[in-house]
């Protein structure tokens, strides 16, 4: 263990604790951009700076370890001087436009600015200006909202494994995107949004569909898979306009791409929500259309009893290996179980398969 | 007509080569042909392709060495080569007109050669020539007779301080390194050389690689690393074909491998060439680079002594560093600590370029003052204008005033005065050079080659080029001298690595000594005649003799008047660009 004083508040961590964390655990407020609990630190932003006694230069609480001893100050003027001035020059290359972003209100950037009082601004000059917009079907990337921090990258890399994104270029001109600038062509677990602190990253489904204001949260579980990943629904009206994932569950607020975009299908006015029974035979394959004349809704009793005397009729015809079953991901281990269960036994087959070995 | 022991040298550094090296030592080996030394050309006369002496402003310099008396000429271009040959090799007349002046001497006689000493006089790319000169001589030594820690002990006696510019003590570096307990470590040698004008890595490894090699060797054997890496740019392609060379043949010769001469000692080195960016100098967006990462810095502590390369302890010693390694083992620590100053030991190479009549890569003793290397080294100011500012230590550096020139050049004498070390780059500034732009010229380069990483760095450095750049364009705001000083102190506090916490010096050093100019330039003046948005060009009639070469001249076409009349600048179609200033014999075309 080291013991160390922050604030004049002593207090003991275990060896290679940060600074940043170490004040945390006293519940004192240093502000962050760039830094995420689950990802390594990037010392990026600067805004964590605290002075540690005996240092000539004030350092990044996030990447300073802990050492016997050390006395920490994280408040003085000089350093919320020089918070501020970072501050400023990171909104000096920002489109002011919180008016009509999507993440205002949830927005890291405009909280900073709000507590600091930041209206003018002593640094005006050129602003990265991007009219490319990223082709893909999920993720809205406005480059100009881009802070650089960097943790996209790092939870593309650390987490997910993938890599998709990195820092390209050099100085002011420096941008995070795909190889060569492409359109990204990831997987779309769009954890990068999740972590994105200011209005750069966002969903595309999520455009013009409410921001924080009359949002309902309720907190779910992901119905995709059996994985079972905890879903925050943001419901404005009666609508999922947003789908988030809390990081203190179990699943630490990841999610893949069907747990967060894959939402649309609750509202959607194609979604089947009770039995249909095909009354029209099948035509040839290009005239096929699923309209609604084609089906008969019917009760659930209905359409089991249905299904119960078609199988009956192809068993005792063609005999039971004639069936297969094919069960869901989307199901619950249990419901699989009886699922196999009912192929063997009530059926009498072995032909029974899953959409998870796809 | 028979030559005796005749030799000839013909300078082949990139300036050499620049300036028509190839060209000379062909036309050389032509032209004894012809003469009929060939017969003896092995014994008696040989070529030598050598690295740089220095004195690149006069290249290519040969040496004529017949017998014991050395002929330096200087400016030789391969159709003056017959001549040399006919009368300085056949005839025994040195030509006269084409030799070296005094200035070449001066510029020889205050500097004192330790890492640059086998520079210039051997061929780098024959590793005999190098073991000629007492080479890996050092090396055995440390492997056979020494302990690691005996050979950390010298280097730390020496004095030596890290020649990439932080000047941390090199003793320690390893000691800490050396104390590490870790199966695995490294040992990288810096030379991703970035400096605007800085030239004197690349002379080292080009003139003699192998005392880099050889100093790399010790080191590893003193820290107990088994793999080395030389961090070099792509764009040093003459350095890096001779360090490939160079390290072939030591590995050839046993110097570098398994068991090298016999003893345990395992230790080899890999070439990893660097694709241009500034930034990866700063020694963990090196290390980042090596990776195969974007190279970008990240914060110390840890220092990669304790975790570095694949996150074992490392070394990163800069090459003129590890140039001096051998020279120190060989003639001792004492030796070495009575160059230089109390704190600053040992000799340092700068690249003197700049306003300076022999611009080229000097060699002198730590202490001596930035006079001695202006007037007696550099031979003066071109033109004998006035001298303004000397500019060290690159773009993390600052510019130190003319009035300020009898200082001390050492590590601690540089930073007080606002400026730094650095890896040794020495610009000199006289009269006609404007500080703002001066200034503005640093800011674009560190603001080009921010890695982007850090917010001061990456914004605070653009807002301070913003700003400059309208101060020279005249139209700059009250206020803003202040805005740049703030800013610039901010950046310098904030910023994550060496790159973002230098760039605002070349800002700070000029507003320090020459606020004055800044001042001028918020009234609409550049007293330097500069910058051109703040310039008017005007005819003085009284000189004027109505030639109409400046009418001509003009592209504009700015000017009229009568011939032998004087003319007339129209200021509102001028264009600034200076032709007819430069075109006028009679000095009738002002510029303020």
């Amino acid at each position: 263990m080291v013991k160390l004083t922050i604030d004049n508040k002593t207090i003991e961590v275990p060896e290679g604790t940060t600074v940043l964390d170490a004040a945390r655990m006293l519940n004192i407020e240093i502000p962050t951009l760039c830094h995420h609990p689950k990802l390594t630190p990037f010392g990026g932003c600067r805004l964590c700076i605290v002075e540690v006694k005996g240092v000539p230069r004030p350092l990044t609480s996030c990447t300073t370890p802990v050492s016997e001893g050390m006395e920490i100050t994280t408040s003085t003027p000089a350093l919320e001087d020089l918070r501020r001035t970072v501050l400023e020059l990171i909104l000096s290359d920002h489109p002011n436009d919180c008016m009509i972003c999507e993440k205002a209100g949830d927005c890291t950037l405009q909280e900073l600015a709000y507590f600091y009082g930041i209206r003018e601004n002593r640094f005006g000059g050129e602003r990265r200006i991007y009219a490319k917009k990223d082709g893909n079907p999920f993720i809205e990337r406005d480059m100009e909202k881009c802070i650089l921090c960097g943790r996209c990258v790092k939870v593309c890399d650390e987490i997910q494994g993938v890599e998709a994104i990195d820092f390209t270029y050099r100085g002011f001109k420096s941008k995070i995107c795909p190889t060569f600038e492409r359109d990204l062509d990831c997987e779309f677990c769009g954890q990068c949004v999740a972590v994105c602190p200011t209005g750069a990253l966002t969903g595309k489904t999520w455009n013009l569909r409410g921001r924080q204001k009359d949002i309902k949260e309720i907190d779910t579980t992901c119905s995709y898979c059996g994985t079972g990943c905890n879903l925050t629904l943001h419901v404005r009206g009666n609508e999922i306009i947003r789908v988030t994932s809390k990081e203190d569950k179990w699943n630490e607020g990841w999610l893949c791409v069907k747990g967060r975009f894959g939402y649309t299908f609750v509202n959607s006015p194609d979604r089947l929500k009770k039995p249909m029974i095909r009354i029209a035979p099948k035509l040839s394959a290009d005239s096929y259309q699923l309209t609604a004349n084609l089906f008969k809704e019917v009760s659930w009793d209905e359409a089991l009893d249905y299904v119960a005397s078609k199988l009956k009729e192809i068993k005792g015809k063609h005999g039971p290996d004639s069936i297969a079953g094919l069960s869901s991901a989307k199901c619950t281990n249990e419901e699989n179980y009886l699922f196999q269960k009912f192929m063997r036994t009530g059926i009498g087959t072995n032909n029974v398969d899953h959409c998870a070995r796809l | 007509m028979k030559a005796t022991n005749t030799t000839i040298r013909v300078c082949m550094g990139t300036g050499g080569i620049a300036a028509g090296g190839v060209e000379v030592l062909d036309a050389f080996r032509k032209e004894l042909e012809l003469a009929g030394i060939k017969a003896d050309v092995k014994k008696n006369c040989s070529m030598h392709k050598v690295g740089c002496r220095g004195l690149c402003a006069k290249d290519v310099l040969v040496d004529v060495i017949i017998g014991d008396k050395k002929t330096t000429y200087q400016f030789i271009k391969s159709d003056m080569v017959p001549r040399i040959v006919k009368e300085h090799v056949v005839e025994k007349n040195p030509v006269r007109e084409w030799m070296v002046g005094e200035d070449y001497l001066a510029f020889h006689e205050k500097q004192f050669k330790v890492v640059l000493s086998d520079c210039g006089s051997i061929d780098p790319e024959d590793i005999s020539a190098y073991i000629g000169v007492k080479g890996y001589e050092a090396a055995k030594k440390v492997m056979t007779s020494m302990k690691p820690g005996d050979v950390i002990e010298t280097i730390k006696a020496s004095g030596l301080r890290g020649r990439g510019g932080a000047g941390f003590p090199t003793g320690a570096k390893w000691e800490i390194a050396g104390k590490q307990d870790s199966k695995q470590k490294y040992l990288i040698c810096n030379a991703d050389e970035g400096d605007p004008g800085a030239f004197m890595d690349r002379s080292v490894i080009e003139g003699n690689p192998h005392a880099v090699i050889e100093g790399m060797i010790i080191g590893a054997y003193a820290i107990g690393a088994d793999k080395g890496y030389v961090y070099i740019r792509a764009e040093y392609p003459l350095a890096v074909e001779r360090l490939r060379k160079a390290l072939s043949d030591a590995r050839e010769n046993g110097f570098l491998g398994k068991e090298i001469l016999g003893t345990k000692f395992n230790f080899d080195i890999k070439v990893k060439l660097g694709a241009g960016a500034f930034v990866c100098g700063e020694e963990t967006a090196l290390i980042a680079s090596i990776e195969g990462q974007r190279g970008m810095p990240r914060a110390k502590p840890p220092f990669p002594v304790y975790n570095g390369l694949w996150g074992k302890p490392t070394v990163i010693n800069n090459v003129e560093t590890l140039a001096n390694i051998p020279y120190i083992i060989r003639n001792g620590d004492r030796w070495f600590a009575s160059f230089g100053t109390e704190k600053s030991r040992g000799t340092k190479v700068f690249a003197l370029t700049g306003k300076i009549k022999n611009s080229g890569l000097i060699e002198v003793p730590m202490g001596i003052s930035l006079k001695e290397i202006v007037y007696e080294i550099g031979g003066g100011i071109e033109g004998d204008r006035a001298l303004k500012a000397v500019q060290t230590g690159g773009p993390s550096g600052g510019c130190i005033p003319a009035a300020m020139v009898d200082m001390s050049v050492d590590y601690e004498s540089l930073i007080k005065a606002g400026s730094f070390v650095g890896s040794g780059g020495m610009v000199v500034l006289d009269e006609t050079d404007c500080m703002v732009n001066i200034a503005k010229f640093f800011l674009e380069f560190t603001q080009a080659e921010s890695c982007g990483k850090c917010v001061p760095c990456r914004i605070g450095t653009k807002r301070l080029l913003e700003i400059l750049t309208r101060i020279t364009k005249g139209a700059g705001k009250e206020g803003d001298l202040e805005l740049l000083e703030k800013l610039s102190k901010d950046v310098k506090a904030a910023s994550l690595c060496g790159l973002g916490q230098g760039a605002p010096n070349p800002i700070l050093s000029t507003i320090k000594y020459f606020r004055h100019e800044y001042e001028a330039h918020l009234e609409g003046r550049c007293p330097s005649a500069v910058c051109k948005e703040l310039l008017t060009y005007y005819v003085l009639e009284q000189f004027c003799k109505g030639c109409g070469a400046c009418l001509r001249a003009c592209p504009a076409g700015a000017i009229t008047g009568e011939k032998k009349k004087p003319h007339f600048i129209d200021s509102g179609i001028c264009i600034k660009c200076g032709a007819c200033f430069d075109v006028c014999k009679f000095k009738a075309v002002k510029k303020e």
